[in-house]
């Protein structure tokens, strides 16, 4: 019973909830925002280099989104990780691993060196994430087409207590494959979710192609709309668009919002640019090595860094 | 004649008294609202009570989101839905994350009777029983289910009960003990241990009866949970009885018996046989039928103890 909490000690959080400040803790601005976009960019490379197994192009086409959602947007304390007041955020695409832990470790959450043991034995940070091992998870996935009804389930528990929480699934569009996905669609739109936000990372790109090529997904917009979402279509690189949209689904009432991000597989780094063969694997040394250099860095330097940290 | 009573009504009941007592409590429910009786539940507290639509999937992932902001959600539909077709879900999301879900899965056995296999649960002890973290109960009547019930939303964690379609006799009453992971003995024996769950608690009872007017004392022990198991009780009957028969209207293959099997066979083996559905779907027809067919009564018992004494007396193990 140690993870249950009682009656009475929740209503005393409650309370805490409402004394205490609900915003982002950093609040970075747009051209900061920027920079931590690069930082996590560096991050990912070079915890994938040395883990050497894990997905590269994905969390490198999520790291802007990432940037505005934990710099900038979100509510939470990442030296208390459960604590009541904060929003909630479900990485449904639970492969993401490389942004989700390398953001969270640049909020926070535990030290930065934490990520040169990715998928190791002796670390916490799991292939795919485990929310019993790593602080800042709030539920385990890597099974797709889950996270839209866990945000669901989470956003209809926090309306029912009034809380102020927003909470946010975090969808890839290939995922839109699972028929799971459209349950969850079906019902937070009947529900009338407003405090549900769900961002998908369109980058038309899965593990055995392009998306449109494995099983057509557009009018993906038009799909959400016929659901009674509230839907959004932005550039996903673009910082400004994503605080704007993020925003924007904060005031609007009645509907969930969806916030379809445009990104490119591997961004910005060349060889890796809308490139599925990126999907799953691992920059090897070399690889890595010119991928840090476009990113303005070099293993040896950003290593180092994590380490010290 | 004992009384007859359903033992998804005593889920039903449970979940009013839970409702009462704790404003956290929610109920999910899958378009199954009377036959899952969750409707009384639904009529107090309609602000906490969630309608998921023919969407199991969903059903089980959302309680997993409730739990995560401090609710302890029960969802209800059919066993067979609830588990076979939300393994996924259970496994990854519930399980794995270790979350406070309770799954109420109604029609549990052959007894559903006429609607047939698709909807006769019979695999999800097995199911339910290998996945980290969860907690299985299969409760014999009214009154047990309803404790299972309150009893699976005082521990943490995710809990699975199963419930029948048809009244079944009314073996324990409010004075009954019940603590999830300790099973009751219901009658003293020591020649034979019949081990039951479910409705064949009272199949189990009435063999042990048969089997006295030929001087064959049978221990009857309701286990009615299957995980975590009450390693001690069994061994103890192992020890004492130096026989094993197990009961249940599950597959033979992974439920109860195996479950018992397994604990025995590390420990204290002894001749067993295994009452159980042989492998086979089931089929439509009233209930009695059925359970003579699938081979699920006391005589079925008695003939399973009459083989298991044989072994035993000739030590063939």
């Amino acid at each position: 019973m140690e993870r249950h909490l009682s009656v009475d000690r929740q209503s005393m959080l409650a309370a805490e909830t409402t004394t205490m400040t609900r915003t982002n803790p950093y609040r970075l601005a747009i051209d900061q925002l920027t920079i931590k976009s690069l930082e996590l960019r560096r991050d990912i490379i070079t915890m994938l280099v040395e883990a050497k197994s894990g997905h590269t192009g994905g969390p490198m086409g999520f790291a802007d989104i990432a940037s505005a959602l934990f710099f900038h947007e979100m509510v939470y304390d990442p030296k208390s990780p459960k604590w009541p007041g904060r929003d909630m955020w479900f990485f449904s695409m639970g492969h993401m691993t490389p942004i989700h832990y390398s953001a969270l470790a640049e909020a926070g959450y535990f030290p930065l060196k934490d990520l040169m043991k990715f998928r190791k034995l002796d670390g916490h940070l799991q292939g795919h994430p485990s929310c019993l091992d790593t602080p800042g998870v709030e539920v385990s996935s890597g099974s797709l087409g889950q996270g839209l009804s866990i945000a669901f389930g989470a956003a209809y528990g926090s309306r029912m207590d009034g809380h102020p929480r927003r909470v946010y699934a975090l969808l890839s569009d290939g995922e839109h494959e699972e028929g799971s996905t459209w349950e969850a669609a079906m019902a937070a739109g009947h529900y009338r979710m407003d405090n549900l936000c769900a961002i998908v990372d369109y980058n038309n790109i899965q593990i055995d192609g392009h998306v449109e090529d494995i099983m057509g997904l557009a009018p993906l917009g038009d799909k959400y709309r016929a659901f009674r979402w509230n839907v959004i279509e932005i550039d996903g690189h673009d910082i400004t668009a994503i605080i704007g949209a993020l925003e924007q689904a904060r005031h609007c009432k009645g509907r969930p919002t969806v916030i379809l991000a445009r990104t490119v597989m591997g961004f910005p780094v060349s060889f890796m640019f809308d490139n599925f063969e990126w999907h799953g694997k691992p920059p090897k040394p070399e690889e890595g090595d010119r991928a840090l250099a476009e990113l303005g860095t070099s293993y040896a330097e950003w290593s180092a860094r994590l380490l010290e940290n | 004649m004992p009384q007859m009573k359903k033992t998804r009504e005593g889920f039903g009941r449970a979940l009013v008294e839970l409702g009462r007592d704790n404003p956290d409590i929610v109920v999910l429910v899958g378009d199954l609202t009377d036959s899952t009786m969750v409707s009384f539940f639904a009529k107090e507290f309609p602000d906490r009570f969630i309608e998921m639509g023919v969407a199991e999937q969903n059903m089980m992932t959302a309680a997993a989101g409730l739990s995560l902001v401090g609710k302890i959600p029960f969802l209800a539909t059919y066993g067979a839905f609830a588990t076979c077709r939300c393994a996924d879900q259970i496994r990854v999301t519930v399980c794995y994350s270790d979350l406070n879900v309770k799954i109420g899965g109604a029609h549990g056995g052959i007894s559903v009777g006429p609607d047939g296999a698709t909807h006769q649960a019979l695999e999800e002890i097995a199911m339910m029983r290998v996945l980290p973290n969860m907690k299985v109960i299969v409760p014999c009547d009214f009154e047990e289910t309803r404790k299972a019930t309150l009893a699976a939303a005082s521990i943490w964690g995710p809990v699975y009960i199963r419930f029948g379609r048809e009244d079944v006799p009314c073996i324990t009453d409010a004075n009954t003990p019940f603590e999830i992971g300790k099973g009751n003995i219901l009658r003293q024996g020591d020649d034979v241990a019949i081990v039951a769950c479910g409705v064949m608690v009272h199949e189990a009872l009435q063999a042990a009866e048969t089997l006295a007017q030929k001087d064959v004392e049978a221990r009857v022990i309701d286990l009615h949970t299957i995980k975590p198991i009450d390693r001690h009780l069994l061994i103890q009957a192992a020890d004492d009885c130096g026989a094993v028969v197990t009961a249940e209207e599950h597959q033979i293959h992974g439920g109860l018996g195996g479950a018992v099997a397994e604990v025995l066979v590390r420990n204290r083996p002894v001749p067993m046989e295994f009452v159980a559905v042989d492998d086979r779907f089931g089929q439509s027809g009233n209930t009695v039928e059925l359970m003579s067919v699938f081979g699920l009564t006391a005589d079925h018992i008695v003939s399973a103890v009459n083989k298991v004494m044989a072994r035993k007396t000739a030590k063939v193990y």
